[in-house]
């Protein structure tokens, strides 16, 4: 075939109106950017940030406690009250605690798996893996948490198998919140720990061992202190997920109480929609917290 | 010197006293595919020995054994006379300088180098000092606060390069070491290698594909081929005496002449090579020296090269072959077209197995 005729056999490309707009917005990148995020940004402001702002405004309103009716005049009685009642600071405390239990509990399963995942499996078994911890998270929530409820009950499984080996099981309580959270929030934390260790090249740990470390040491100065932000951008998930919860301790938490189920409480049987929402706020300040304080430690980048 | 070529055979001879390393009857094998195919192998101390062959040719499987990152399948690695076949990487008295340098991002380039003299439980004022002295030489000493991201890629080989010396291994294993910087540089990094083996004393192990870098630097080669060692030489018998066509075509360039155009042409049996610089073109009906051959043909083809041409041509049986001629100052004469006259001494024709 000549040149020619291969040249001939090319069409020209055709002038449609769709065409023309994207030539014309070629030219303009504001106008661009302005079409591609106008909707969700819109969104964005609606949900999240109107949202907010009204539970902030309306922790400052006040319930009737006669008629029910709220009053709409602003005042920090709602906040003096959580600030200074012992019940909100022993839910706080408790609250904070199951959290902090489910973190550690889910890092420390974590780290081996997603090591295991990251630098010793074969490239089979890492999706098979993959796939493994991701399909949970498929199914309800409220399954997983009552599934644990029969896992954990008077003559369930656990008890059994506890009592095989001699052991008294702990029942519904704050030990069955503790292992429930840290089964249905294990893969928010594998995940970005697996991440993190598949971006830290295998010649770094071959190069360790190579200058004389242990697996221990190499474990301790190279892949820790590389982990870092990958560890604390999973303990964000849990953290902050079972900060909210409150699904969970109605199922296998027999009559404890956390923070959520004090909002729940008091946004359905108490009808004090300002307290619930001034109560709302405490996790919220939690997590700003510890989002700041985290923040420098570059975590945020790899969530 | 041993070369075996048949898997699995472990010959009983002893390594000669003075060598660094000395592998028997070693393999490795990934599933079916056999990486390393019963390499044996004696390096001496203080010898600057490389591993040349193309990617997936086994040679860096081989530094990756000796380093102690693999598990040999089957035979043997000494290291100073002592067996380390199954010991760990931490336990060998080797070190490997990466590819990719492997520099620890999250640690100061000082403290990088002093690394291994940390896990080796060194205080913190003494393994300063070292690795300051290590930095030193490889001629860093201003960058140790700073973070290996910082660095060109010239310094992190650098780098690279004081974090293995420190710990004073008696064999640098290096992979590929330069292979990632642009030719200046790794023109000059060439040098300082060569020099800082000569005074430091230790053996260094050399993986490479570049066949000049080879043959630059070492005292021996390796060629390595699926798996196994082609030839073993110095430089000048691999490029001068190559002994199969493999190693005449992978290390620098050869004319091939198979057994029929060898008894054509050269009047001999067998396959011969025959490098492009040692051929003379001349004008068609020149005289022609003796104990020399000669055949006419026509340049189908002149590339320049800065210091010479590279000129291709038809042979009138048909045989295209390729001359090398050194520039000489002058504007080169041949054009493509000319009829010319190739000629070239009886010997510097390499016999092939």
């Amino acid at each position: 075939m000549s040149v020619d005729t291969a040249r001939a056999a090319v069409p020209e490309t055709r002038r449609t109106a769709a065409r023309r707009v994207s030539s014309s917005l070629s030219a303009r990148p504001r106008a661009r950017l302005a079409l591609l995020l106008a909707a969700p940004l819109t969104w964005l402001v609606l949900v999240y940030v109107v949202a907010l702002a009204a539970l902030l405004v309306s922790a400052l309103w006040t319930v009737d406690s006669f008629t029910g009716e709220i009053n709409r005049s602003l005042t920090f009685d709602n906040l003096k009250e959580i600030a200074t009642e012992s019940l909100y600071r022993t839910v706080t405390l408790r609250t904070v605690g199951v959290a902090v239990l489910v973190t550690v509990v889910d890092v420390a399963i974590a780290l081996p798996i997603a090591f295991y995942m990251a630098k010793l499996a074969s490239q089979r078994m890492q999706r098979i893996l993959v796939i493994a911890v991701l399909t949970p998270l498929w199914a309800s929530y409220l399954v997983k948490a009552f599934a644990w409820r029969s896992v954990l009950s008077d003559g369930g499984i656990f008890q059994w198998a506890a009592s095989r080996i001699g052991l008294d099981t702990p029942g519904y309580g704050l030990t069955a919140v503790v292992i429930t959270q840290a089964y249905i929030w294990l893969p928010y934390v594998i995940l970005p720990i697996f991440a993190g260790l598949e971006r830290v090249p295998n010649s770094l740990l071959d190069a360790s061992g190579d200058l004389g470390a242990s697996t221990w040491q190499t474990m301790r100065t190279i892949v820790l202190p590389m982990l870092t932000p990958a560890i604390i951008a999973g303990s964000i998930f849990s953290f902050s997920l079972t900060l909210g919860d409150y699904i969970t301790v109605n199922i296998v938490g027999g009559a404890n109480q956390m923070l959520g189920n004090l909002v729940y409480t008091n946004v359905g049987a108490a009808n004090n929609l300002p307290l619930a929402a001034a109560i709302a706020l405490i996790p919220i300040v939690i997590m700003i917290g510890y989002l700041t304080a985290v923040r420098r430690t570059g975590a945020l980048e790899n969530l | 010197m041993t070369v075996s070529t048949s898997a699995g055979s472990t010959s009983s001879v002893a390594a000669p006293p003075g060598t660094a390393i000395s592998l028997r009857g070693l393999s490795k094998h990934f599933g079916d595919v056999k990486a390393v195919d019963g390499v044996d192998l004696d390096i001496a101390d203080g010898e600057f020995f490389s591993m040349l062959g193309p990617s997936g040719s086994g040679k860096t499987t081989v530094l990756r054994l000796i380093a102690g990152f693999e598990q040999a399948t089957e035979g043997t690695i000494d290291l100073a006379g002592e067996d380390v076949t199954s010991k760990a990487p931490f336990d060998r008295d080797v070190n490997t300088v990466f590819q990719d340098y492997a520099l620890f991002p999250h640690m100061s380039v000082l403290d990088n180098v002093a690394y291994g003299l940390r896990v080796r439980g060194v205080k913190k004022a003494a393994r300063r000092k070292q690795a300051e002295e290590a930095l030193a030489t490889v001629q860093l000493a201003n960058l140790g606060s700073r973070r290996p991201g910082q660095l060109s890629g010239g310094q992190r080989q650098r780098v690279a390069l004081a974090r293995s010396i420190v710990v004073r291994p008696k064999v640098l294993l290096l992979d590929e070491p330069l292979g990632a910087l642009d030719l200046k540089l790794r023109e000059q990094m060439q040098v300082e290698l060569k020099q800082l083996q000569r005074e430091l004393g230790i053996t260094f192990v050399f993986v490479t594909h570049d066949q000049e870098e080879a043959l630059t630097l070492s005292d021996r080669v390796a060629v390595f081929s699926d798996g196994k060692i082609v030839q073993l030489g110095t430089p000048q018998e691999i490029y001068e005496q190559p002994s199969s066509e493999y190693v005449a075509k992978f290390v620098g360039t050869s004319n091939i002449f198979d057994s029929a155009t060898s008894s054509r042409l050269l009047g001999r049996e067998g396959n011969h090579a025959l490098r492009p610089e040692k051929i003379t073109l001349r004008a068609p009906g020149s005289p022609v020296p003796e104990g020399t051959i000669h055949a006419e043909g026509v340049i189908t083809e002149s590339i320049y090269l800065g210091t010479g041409h590279r000129i291709h041509v038809r042979l009138h049986d048909g045989t295209g072959i390729v001359v090398l001629e050194q520039s000489t100052g002058g504007k080169s004469d041949e054009q493509r077209g000319d009829e010319v006259l190739a000629t070239w001494s009886v010997d510097d024709l390499v016999p092939l197995a």
